[in-house]
């Protein structure tokens, strides 16, 4: 089967997709390992502790002993748990944080599945995360993971609005659905990122950018709500639930849920950099130094929007470490009262802008 | 590969629906319903309306079906109980069922001769456009009213939802930030000379 008309056919397509999934999620699970890492040593530095620093050089290999660790382990079922949607929750969690990295644009063409509707695409899927949390609560049959898996359905419910909110006003600006336009439309430096307003920046172009500044951290603040991070990490206070939604799970049940959380956390960085950050633009426009298309310049692309995810997971990283947990009805509060307003105003600005600012720039 | 992906999404559509009435637990019901919504999405996405597809996940798997299952896991529903009285309501049922039925053989005959399954379906939009900006066009230009009206209906209920169950309650103490932070140190300390033996008097 060397005819070139294979790989353009029904099969060849199939497997060439397959392929191209399998990269993307291997090359997740082996950055998850050494983000897990970062993780745990930027949490150790903020408390003057060591973090992990015994297995490999620097540690490096902790995540890695980890996982051996969990798989190893007995799996323990409680006998009164719904065994069927015990077992499906973690799968669960963890298949769906993998699907949302089909329609991440990773370098300019770098992207599996380029869909006109990725950002709902994104969303949809992002949504569907809270049931793995609340069939575990439930199918546990114990008081606190049900607990926690109630309050990680009225939280990730509540946080969803608003940041759906966040990403119109995204959308408004880009005038497309389409991951890669949106990151397309932000190339030639960092003035013209979305977090800056998304170019045009003199004359009434000027009202975009505070607008846009705000969105871009009420969007981070509303992320770690989304993937239960301290300081909106109710769902599993220890303090409170013992370990929330987690407390009856086990060893490789238990590692599946974890890197889901992982990779949903990553991909919350990687949306940010993608719809604020410029995805894989360079902030100083490189086109006149390596020709756009060349392998050097998908590479370059590449190592800039890794640089952009490993800061925001660093954002995230400092957030756990430094700020204290939020009281239940004040993250309520500031979910209902405070962001749902804030960003619908701010959609109301940006779509007064798109339609009326052109007449006046 | 259609027609493959077509059956397979169809079979666990209907087969999940069926679940979901002869389901014994409840909370197994709302799992089997949410089941169906998702392939449903699927067969949506084969038809290439993937923007429908994306909101029926969004609205109705990712908001509507969590609040769903939600209650239906606070619930204590005593199966048994319930099917006590199965065999007083079955005629009912059945004629409901029926009727329903009927109903949807008309409808989908109706459909298959006259509708957008016979080939006369309504302006088709040039293939370069997605199907987001043309399902904007027609309902921000021919039913922009209708759309409006729909939202007002959905207003009107959330309003009437809110003040069917709010409740003014005067003996809770709630945080009131604004005042938490504007509170300044004259406000809360006052400093008092006391002299021995009389002690502080209000």
């Amino acid at each position: 089967m060397t005819d070139a008309n294979f790989w353009a056919g029904p099969w060849g397509w199939t497997i060439i997709t397959i392929g191209q999934a399998l990269a993307v999620i291997v090359g997740v699970m082996v950055s998850l390992a050494f983000l897990l890492w970062g993780d745990r040593k930027v949490w150790a530095g903020v408390q003057m502790r060591k973090g992990p620093n015994v297995v490999g050089p620097f540690g490096l290999m902790q995540s890695f002993a980890d996982f051996f660790k969990f798989v190893l382990k007995e799996v323990i079922i409680p006998a009164g748990a719904d065994k069927p949607v015990f077992l499906i929750a973690p799968l669960l969690t963890f298949v769906l944080a993998f699907m949302s990295w089909a329609v991440i644009p990773f370098a300019p063409g770098w992207v599996v599945s380029n869909i006109n509707v990725g950002i709902l695409y994104l969303f949809a899927i992002s949504s569907l995360g809270v049931y793995g949390i609340i069939m575990g609560g439930w199918a546990s049959n114990s008081k606190y993971p049900f607990l926690g898996g109630l309050r990680s359905a009225a939280q990730m419910v509540s946080y969803e609005v608003s940041l759906g909110f966040i990403i119109i006003t995204v959308v408004l600006l880009a005038g497309s659905m389409n991951l890669s336009d949106i990151v397309n439309k932000q190339a030639g430096g960092i003035w013209n990122w979305n977090f800056l307003g998304g170019g045009g920046l003199l004359g009434l172009g000027i009202i975009k950018l505070p607008v846009m500044f705000g969105m871009m951290v009420m969007f981070y603040i509303s992320a770690l709500a989304e993937t239960n991070r301290p300081p909106f990490d109710l769902p599993e206070a220890e303090s409170e639930l013992v370990a929330g939604y987690q407390v009856e799970y086990s060893s490789t049940p238990y590692l599946l849920f974890m890197i889901g959380e992982y990779a949903n956390i990553v991909l919350m960085c990687a949306m940010i950099t993608i719809l604020f950050f410029g995805g894989w633009q360079s902030p100083i426009p490189m086109d006149s130094i390596i020709a756009p298309g060349t392998l050097a310049y998908t590479l370059i692309s590449l190592g800039w929007f890794i640089v952009k995810v490993v800061f925001w997971f660093i954002m995230f990283a400092i957030a756990k470490a430094i700020v204290p947990r939020y009281r239940y009805d004040q993250l309520m509060r500031l979910g209902w009262k405070v962001f749902l307003p804030l960003s619908l105003v701010a959609v109301v600005i940006i779509a007064a802008y798109q339609v009326f600012g052109g007449n006046f720039a | 590969m259609l027609a493959i992906a077509f059956y397979i999404l169809a079979a666990v559509t209907v087969v999940s629906g069926a679940l979901v009435i002869t389901a014994r637990n409840p909370v197994h019901s709302v799992l089997f319903l949410i089941l169906a919504f998702f392939s449903a999405a699927g067969l949506f996405v084969l038809m290439g309306a993937e923007f429908l597809a994306m909101l029926l996940v969004v609205v109705y798997v990712g908001a509507v079906a969590v609040l769903f299952l939600f209650v239906v896991m606070m619930l204590d529903v005593d199966f048994t109980k319930l099917r006590q009285g199965f065999a007083n309501y079955l005629p009912i049922g059945m004629v409901v069922g029926i009727l329903l039925l009927i109903e949807l053989i008309m409808i989908s005959s109706a459909v298959a001769q006259r509708g957008a399954a016979a080939g006369k379906s309504p302006q088709v939009y040039g293939a370069e456009m997605s199907n987001i900006e043309a399902i904007g066009r027609v309902l921000y230009t021919d039913y922009v009213y209708v759309f409006q009206a729909a939202g007002l209906v959905l207003l009107v209920a959330m309003i009437g939802a809110i003040v069917l169950t709010l409740q003014h309650r005067t003996y809770v103490k709630r945080q009131d930030i604004h005042t938490q932070v504007t509170r300044r140190r004259k406000d809360a300390v006052a400093i008092v000379k006391v002299k021995t033996g009389e002690g502080i008097k209000e």
